[in-house]
């Protein structure tokens, strides 16, 4: 047993003849975010990597402890920022399943079609950060051109760009933008004519094929035991839409498909990414002019007291499947909970996924497994 | 696709003396914590193949400390809960790594957060702690002279 300061101070007595041990990050523009790694290698080639985390831990799950249900919601948007309004509404869906709160058909519908944008927007950002790691450095802007699109409706209708925190128990917080529908379909016809151009800089490139595709290969069995779920479970084929297994709100009434790729390397994740916006501008297509008229947020009491016993609830965010797991014994706050993070999980994934390739390659493999620390760190 | 009868006949068929709880939306199954190894060996390996571990944590009941296994499986996507009880003052059960292999992250961050031992863990370390920390966070009794969070 060694500690991370002993192998900052000093990597070369670790490492066994031949073999040299360096730290990539915490600060390393390609982890986006403070994540360690040590990586160990012979000339350069991997032969271990060990995640280094807790840079950016805040103990949520202790703060939720004390924070009443209609609270700790917010504390969730600073979990997976990218995908902060789907942890919402995951723990949203968990508190109206314990206390059988009936939600509005329109508040379902609205928190669907902006799950589908928040979905986008993430693997947006994805797109343009991944393909800069890379080294191409135009798709970022592409990418973020759209992606501002997104951002400011939700800056219209949740006052908040990154963490929405517009939903509460029983339903939203308050009404759509008036502005929301027609801002929605600009932005679905603006992406449906400049998808093609991701896939004339991006996918169509030889450079990015040559540099992804048959690297950092996840079979599918190995997916399913190191609990991936999300693009990288189904870039490997293995089915695991909670959209699709375990339909909540109203993905039961629209329809989608669900992407699978059989490949399995970085290349697949990337399709199933692209692909999957595609289908979130279809679910969004559906439900836009089907909103129903009616309140925004049902009846609610002013405080929540979950009743005893064990609660469990999953929701697919733009990485996979977010669970909240809640331990109640009667009163206003929870007893236990626990937030199941699909990064947790796909990041324990990596180092099998690496070893024994180049140094080069681990960008493309971190980049398509679409980290975000405080999601890990929690 | 089993009933949760049969189920429950098969489980009662590997380990004799687990108990069931029905309340909640899964079945729930409370093990010995000596007989886990075994049964979810079973549950992993035998006619039910739950292969995916979707969620694995410590709950601190106060007199004891209960682990809890989320189990589902991707192929006929019925879903259970294991439950072991383990000890306060000497919290120790044997690891999981070797048959779902996420359990080796799960179980480092309960080590950390609990205290739990896991018997044969490959590479029990601090994961998102520092290495000088002291004490167990999501303990009840967990005390911080700093950044105690109370309201």
């Amino acid at each position: 047993m060694y500690n991370q300061t002993e192998i900052l101070k000093d990597t070369s007595e670790l490492g066994a003849e031949g073999e040299l041990v360096i730290n990539m990050g915490p600060q390393h523009p390609a982890t986006h975010g403070v994540l360690h790694l040590v990586v160990t290698l012979n000339g350069e080639t991997i032969k271990k990597i060990e995640p280094h985390l807790g840079y950016i831990h805040r103990s949520i799950e202790k703060m939720c402890e004390s924070l009443t249900y209609r609270q700790f919601i917010y504390v969730t948007s600073r979990m997976d920022y990218l995908s902060s309004h789907i942890n919402n509404l995951g723990c949203a869906l968990l508190v109206e399943k314990g206390m059988q709160i009936e939600v509005p058909d329109r508040a379902k519908v609205i928190r669907v079609i902006l799950s589908e944008l928040t979905r986008i927007a993430s693997h947006e950002l994805w797109l343009g950060a991944m393909a800069m790691d890379l080294g191409a450095f135009t798709p970022f802007f592409y990418a973020f051109r759209e992606r501002e699109m997104i951002t400011e409706i939700m800056e219209d209708t949740c006052g908040a760009r990154l963490t929405m925190n517009y939903i509460v128990p029983g339903g939203l917080m308050y009404d759509l933008h008036p502005d929301f529908q027609k801002k929605v379909k600009a932005f679905v016809k603006q992406f449906k004519a400049k998808v093609t151009e991701y896939e004339d800089l991006v996918t169509n490139n030889i450079i990015f094929q040559s540099r992804t595709k048959g690297v950092g290969i996840l079979s599918a069995e190995d997916a399913i035991s190191f609990g991936c779920t999300g693009p990288v479970a189904r870039a490997s084929g293995v089915s695991c839409d909670i959209r699709k297994i375990y339909p909540y709100e109203v993905y039961d009434k629209v329809s989608f498909n669900e992407i699978l790729d059989t490949a399995g390397d970085s290349f697949a994740r990337y399709m199933v990414r692209v692909k999957e916006m595609n289908e979130s501008i279809h679910i969004i297509e559906q439900l836009i002019d089907n909103i129903p008229d009616g309140d925004f947020v049902g009846k609610t009491k002013n405080v929540l007291k979950l009743p005893k016993g064990e609660f469990y609830t999953r929701v697919e965010t733009a990485r996979g499947e977010f669970g909240v797991f809640v331990v109640s014994e009667g009163g206003t706050t929870p007893h236990r909970i626990k937030f199941r993070s699909p990064g947790f999980s796909n990041l324990s994934a990596l180092n099998h996924m690496a070893v024994g390739s180049k140094i080069g390659d681990l960008m493309a493999t971190m980049g398509t497994l679409d980290l975000v620390i405080p999601d890990i760190d929690r | 696709m089993m009933t949760q009868d049969e189920i429950k006949e098969y489980i009662l068929s590997i380990a004799p003396t687990v108990s069931f709880d029905e309340t909640g939306e899964w079945l729930n199954i409370i093990a010995d914590a000596t007989q886990l190894k075994p049964l979810m060996t079973a549950l992993r390996t035998g006619k039910i193949q739950m292969d995916y571990l979707f969620c694995l944590t410590c709950v601190d009941v106060k007199t004891h400390l209960t682990m809890v296994y989320h189990l589902s499986a991707t192929t006929h996507r019925q879903s259970m809960v294991i439950k072991a009880n383990v000890s306060r003052e000497q919290p120790s059960i044997e690891t999981l790594c070797d048959i779902w292999r996420t359990a080796e992250f799960l179980e480092r961050e309960v080590f950390e957060m609990f205290g739990v031992i896991f018997l044969n863990h490959p590479d029990l370390r601090r994961l998102i702690l520092e290495d000088d920390f002291k004490g167990f966070p999501l303990l009840k009794d967990f005390e911080d002279p700093i950044n105690m969070i109370k309201l």
